[in-house]
């Protein structure tokens, strides 16, 4: 059986790996290459790469950390960064990247799913959706959370999916960082609105929030990073836990 | 000296990795000469069967592949879209023949209505089944190991042969022997510990195995 999957996220910037509270107050965890390889030897599902000094400072994604990591990663590893242009994908492709995520491009250049999705297939792109509630309804937010767009969380997804993309990774402004739990209601709505997966994140604390995205959510896949780096689980006793609780995890 | 044919369809930097990785001697190429002086060969692939075929015929490989596999029995190893490019034929863009080693034809994931399964099927899945210990690369892989699949079509077989299965839906094969041909529909290089042993075990065979 297709196993559900755990997913590691880490947020780089200058040369460290952070992580954000309500996408705000950076706090530096760690070092990327060693993070990436400690990931992969406790058999994360597979890791997903932030380069937030390209999409929050308009940097250039930094390709020779990528690819330091890439060569750690034995399992897909996605990238993710103020990606606008196929110049950038090619370049990440190159240097190791198995998926690319796309977040302000998918409103502002949705083009680019199509394009990407033709050249690499669908299976090659994430569409990140940032989600906050505003007067009772999920809003998409692009520009790493600072602005607000047109669309619904659901529309996002739907147009994502009709333009190509392979997956959908939901995060909750929100609840990002504060280790209080997923946004149940936000993961139900988009997962029952598309037919490709949906990975959740933003906002798990306890072994037991993996739990409910999956079975309240119907999340196919958890992304987490606080939880890892401040609560001190690690991907072994969270699939543990899973298992227990009857999901269909990969335990070696 | 493997080689991983480079054909110019999707990303094998991966690929590559991993063999370095279990320190082994690949060469990527698509010359003529380079696939006649390796011992081994590796067939990668991303993308659609139509294309990885045309792509083949653009590098005229497919003679090469010929006289390498079938007659020079040389070990080979086709992974995901190198796998399925070794059938007769894929139901993938209209009815796009193959090439031909393998009795048998990709068809496309076909569940029943109302079944919730996705395509592609995409992530980790266990392998299991009858002919597991006979396959040589599999060789110290336990059974119900997991590796990484992604992928819309899967091979039904037309001849008897060793394989394993996964279940996605119901069960299709998931990796198969023939003599010294190879394939696996996953992909071991993104299949951490156990993907790399079954690269180990390949890198690892001796000619001798497949006479």
């Amino acid at each position: 059986m297709l196993k559900l999957r755990i997913i590691p996220c880490l947020l780089f910037k200058d040369w460290g790996i952070v992580k954000s509270v309500q996408f705000d107050e950076l706090r530096r965890v760690g070092d990327p290459t060693t993070c990436a390889r400690v990931f992969n030897e406790r058999n994360a599902d597979e890791l997903i790469f932030l380069d937030i000094m390209a999409s929050r400072e308009g940097k250039s994604l930094n390709y020779e950390v990528i690819e330091e990591i890439a060569n750690e990663c034995f399992m897909p590893l996605t990238i993710g960064g103020g990606i606008r242009h196929m110049e950038e994908v090619d370049k990440l492709f190159d240097v190791g990247a198995d998926k690319v995520c796309i977040n302000t491009a998918a409103v502002k250049k949705p083009g680019l799913i199509k394009d990407v999705a033709s050249k690499y297939g669908s299976q090659a792109v994430v569409v990140s959706i940032d989600a906050k509630q505003v007067n009772g309804i999920y809003k998409a937010y692009i520009s790493s959370g600072k602005e607000e767009t047109v669309y619904t969380a659901v529309e996002l997804a739907q147009r994502a999916e009709l333009l190509g993309a392979g997956e959908i990774l939901l995060n909750s402004i929100d609840n990002d960082g504060l280790t209080q739990g997923y946004d149940i209601n936000l993961i139900q709505e988009v997962a029952s609105s598309v037919n490709i997966p949906l990975i959740a994140a933003g906002g798990c604390g306890t072994l037991q929030d993996f739990v409910d995205a999956i079975q309240l959510g119907k999340a196919d896949a958890v992304c987490a990073a606080s939880i890892f780096f401040f609560v001190g689980e690690s991907i072994i006793t969270a699939k543990k836990y899973m298992l227990e609780k009857g999901l269909n995890v990969r335990v070696l | 000296m493997i080689c991983i044919i480079d054909y110019k369809l999707g990303n094998i930097r991966s690929l590559v990795k991993a063999f370095n990785s279990m320190n082994g001697n690949v060469i990527v190429s698509n010359k003529y000469s380079d696939i006649k002086e390796s011992s081994k060969l590796v067939l990668p692939g991303v993308g659609s069967f139509k294309k990885g075929m045309e792509h083949l015929r653009d590098y005229d490989l497919v003679s090469v592949l010929k006289e390498e596999v079938l007659i020079g029995n040389k070990p080979f190893l086709g992974i995901c879209l190198g796998m399925q490019l070794l059938f007769k034929n894929s139901e993938e863009d209209g009815l796009v023949e193959g090439l031909g080693f393998i009795d048998g034809e990709i068809r496309k994931f076909d569940f029943n209505s109302g079944a919730d399964f996705k395509i592609p099927h995409m992530g980790w899945n266990n392998i299991f089944g009858g002919k597991f210990d006979s396959i040589e690369i599999f060789k110290g892989i336990e059974e119900s190991a997991n590796f990484y699949f992604v992928h819309s079509y899967h091979a039904l077989l037309g001849e008897v042969l060793d394989c394993v299965y996964t279940d996605y839906g119901y069960n299709f094969v998931s990796a198969i022997q023939k003599d010294n041909i190879y394939g696996t529909q996953f992909h071991p290089e993104k299949s951490q510990k156990e993907g790399l042993k079954i690269i180990k075990n390949f890198i690892q065979l001796k000619m001798s195995d497949n006479a």
